[in-house]
């Protein structure tokens, strides 16, 4: 009797029950559709981590340089200290630097503090890194005109700018100029590193018995470009300006929006080239688990001084693009708007229900007038109620699979980069290239053209990645389980307003409306 | 079967009162068919109510074969209603949605009588009442008479002491209204039911065995027919 009433209410009610599962469906399809997006943003954003952060580092530790340090940090050149003083290259002459230098917004870190640190409770692992810059200038120097208001030279930028420096000198100039960054790996702990998140995609990777010679892993995008090869040679330069040839022995992929390493070197190799001998520039840590970290992070900043600490999370909130608003949107703006909807299809659903109720009055009052108990009405209320939200939950599943597949089909692509902040350094590179230019030199001379424009604009969009990935919206088990849920709860709240009507009716009251 | 004693009803009604049962005072025996006439809204109705337990007199008592109704809880009122007690109203009060065997099998359901017995007994309770061939019909399938006649054997179908019906022919035309009460009297007569019949009808009530007349909220018994 409970089912047949049941449907044949529902039947005849037809139209108004098929409104309620409307709007349930929809709350419940916007749920499913923004549980799903946000969840594809959520994924997106951990590949884009995974990405920027590399395998197994749960910690990285940097050090900001001080703020008399990040000027400049000079271009490489023998005679840097003299540009921009009575003092320059002759015109004419020949000019083939290659200068190994570290990344200037990074201070170094003595490796000690890398063992220092690996002894720390709950670290599982620490790598030291060295993130280098190489950067080769040749050429030859160009005759200059004297300016009107004073001695002419490169004209130097504030170290923020990122503006790229180029002489202002007059007459005109040909400078090539090239700049590739080199990792520093350790190769004792090859789990953590700027390697750990790459695949050999030909060659070999390092072994223990590569340290301190001049062999070479190379991005494969880099390879490409340069057109290198295992056993491939590729010169890089040290701190006084000389290069050295290293051999390729393999070559890496690394995922979309890697950071901007092109070429790996052992750490020693690195660290003697770069005259940063017992030096690191950035320290890998692994916890023994997640929920470790936080105290480990504390642990590093008691330890050593000065460091700056960086966890997945605050890599998080430096992801900036599209991927950062399609989360925010997700979690914000879809979030509440599902509420907003499944708050209002509840309501809908409820007052239908005690209007159907009300309308219903004379019949209820038969019912109890016959015997019916109050809870024997209230349940066929709810019982209507709630085959009305399952209904309606299966409609919004659908909905909700159409919804992410919708997202999934037609979302543009989303980008993602990891904003500037000098000092702040990630695993691996991908920083923003702050500042550039010449150190120093005096008001430029007015006309002439040539610059290292070039060679400029390659550090600065390698420093900079931007990661495309492509939105996927899944629909996960649980989504599913928590929209059915959803809908019978609606169906609940919806029946305990009918139904708490409906008990509340006395026999006689309803009938005397009849009689 | 029926003793009232002294029964009052009063219901508020804007910021009055209103005195629906003035001092009741009624005994109805076993296998007795009255008839309640009156003018509208002197109480008619209000005593069939509490006759039926669907309400609750203000004061007095009303006693049914020993128990006091008005002393009784929700639940065992609920119980005697299903039990006991057999309704007819005036608008049939047919659920729309149901068949005509459905519909008796919804006085069924509180006893907890099982499915397949509850359609026996629906389908005897509608022969009864010449409707067998009508079980599978809504009500809006039906005629007016035949729409009473499934309220009938609603009323019926188990096996109550008490008929109370609510003008029972209200709606229904001259020649319905005979065959109507025609049903009622040969049904109570078989049954050896107590009847309670409100009505404005004369030649109905002058049917029944006595006549109470309602003014006022005050019960008047004028004849024995």
């Amino acid at each position: 009797m409970f089912f047949t009433y049941l449907w044949r209410e529902l039947r005849r009610r037809a139209r108004q029950a098929t409104f309620i599962a409307i709007g349930l469906a929809l709350g419940i399809g916007l749920v499913i559709t923004v549980t799903a997006a946000a969840a594809g943003v959520k994924n997106a954003q951990a590949s884009v981590l995974h990405s920027l952060y590399g395998v197994g580092t749960d910690i990285t530790v940097t050090k900001a340089p001080s703020t008399s340090s990040t000027g400049g940090g000079g271009f490489g050149f023998s005679f840097k200290q003299s540009v921009g003083t009575a003092t320059r290259p002759k015109a004419g002459s020949k000019i083939d630097d290659n200068t190994l230098t570290s990344d200037f917004t990074l201070s170094s870190i003595s490796s000690a503090d890398v063992t220092s640190i690996s002894k720390l409770d709950d670290v599982a692992a620490a790598a030291g890194g060295l993130t280098l810059t190489d950067r080769t200038v040749s050429g030859t120097v160009p005759s200059f005109n004297t300016g009107t208001s004073g001695t002419g030279g490169f004209g130097g930028r504030s170290s923020t700018s990122g503006t790229p420096g180029g002489f202002t000198g007059g007459g005109t100039s040909t400078f090539n100029t090239n700049s590739f960054v080199v990792s520093g790996v350790d190769l004792g702990t090859g789990e953590l590193g700027p390697l750990s998140t790459g695949t050999i995609s030909s060659g070999r990777t390092f072994t223990s018995s590569d340290s301190g010679k001049d062999v070479a892993l190379v991005d494969s995008s880099y390879a490409t470009t340069e057109k290198l090869k295992v056993g491939s040679t590729i010169d890089i330069g040290n701190s006084k300006g000389a290069a050295t040839k290293f051999t390729v022995v393999g070559i890496v992929t690394e995922p979309a929006g890697d950071d901007s390493t092109n070429v790996y070197i052992p750490l020693t190799t690195a660290q003697t080239l770069s005259g940063l001998k017992n030096d690191v520039n950035t320290i890998y840590v692994s916890a023994t688990s997640g929920a470790d970290i936080t105290s480990v992070a504390n642990a590093i900043k008691s330890d050593v001084s000065g460091v700056t600490i960086t966890d997945q999370d605050t890599l998080a909130s430096q992801v900036t693009g599209s991927i950062s608003s399609a989360s925010s949107l997700a979690n914000n703006l879809g979030k509440w708007l599902a509420i907003a909807v499944l708050i209002a299809a509840f309501l809908l659903a409820s007052l239908l229900t005690m209007s159907a109720v009300s309308r219903r009055i004379r019949e209820f009052g038969t019912l109890k007038a016959l015997g019916w108990k109050s809870r024997r009405v209230v349940f066929q209320v709810m019982g209507e109620s709630i085959a009305i939200g399952i209904v309606g939950g299966a409609i919004g599943v659908g909905l909700g699979f159409l919804g992410a597949a919708a997202v999934g089909h037609f979302a543009h692509p989303l980008t993602a980069s990891l904003g500037s902040t000098t000092g702040t350094a990630t695993p691996g590179g991908s920083r923003a290239f702050t500042g550039g230019g010449y150190p120093g030199g005096g008001t430029g001379g007015a006309g002439g053209s040539g610059g290292f424009n070039g060679g400029f604009a390659h550090a600065a969009a390698n420093a900079v990645p931007t990661v495309t990935e492509h939105l996927t919206a899944p629909v996960t088990l649980e989504a599913v389980l928590a929209a059915v849920i959803l809908a019978v709860l609606g169906g609940l709240i919806a029946g305990s307003f009918g139904g708490w009507r409906a008990a509340r009716l006395r026999p006689a009251a309803a009938l005397s409306k009849v009689a | 079967m029926y003793k009232l004693t002294d029964v009052k009803k009063d219901y508020p009604k804007g910021r009055q009162t209103v005195h629906a049962l003035q001092g009741v005072n009624l005994e109805i025996a076993d296998g007795e068919w009255m008839a309640i006439q009156g003018p509208t809204g002197h109480g008619k109705s209000t005593l069939l109510q509490i006759l039926g337990g669907l309400d609750r007199a203000t004061s007095g008592s009303v006693v049914l074969d020993g128990t006091d109704l008005t002393r009784l809880g929700e639940g065992s009122m609920t119980k005697t209603r299903a039990t006991t007690i057999g309704f007819i109203f005036q608008t049939f009060n047919l659920i729309p949605t149901l068949t005509a065997q459905e519909n008796v099998e919804t006085a069924l359901v509180p006893l907890g009588v099982s499915g397949e017995s509850r359609r026996a007994r629906a389908a005897e309770a509608l022969a009864s009442v010449g409707l067998a061939d009508r079980v599978r019909h809504l009500p809006s399938e039906l005629s007016g008479g035949q729409q009473q006649r499934v309220a009938i054997a609603r009323a019926l179908v188990k096996e109550p002491k008490v008929l109370l019906a609510d003008e029972p022919t209200g709606n229904l035309d001259e020649d319905t209204r005979d065959e109507i009460i025609a049903l009622l009297e040969k049904l109570w007569r078989d049954k050896g039911l107590s009847m309670v019949m409100v009505t404005h009808d004369s030649s109905v009530a002058r049917r029944a065995q006595r006549l109470g007349l309602m003014r006022n909220g005050k019960l008047t018994i004028k004849t024995k027919v």
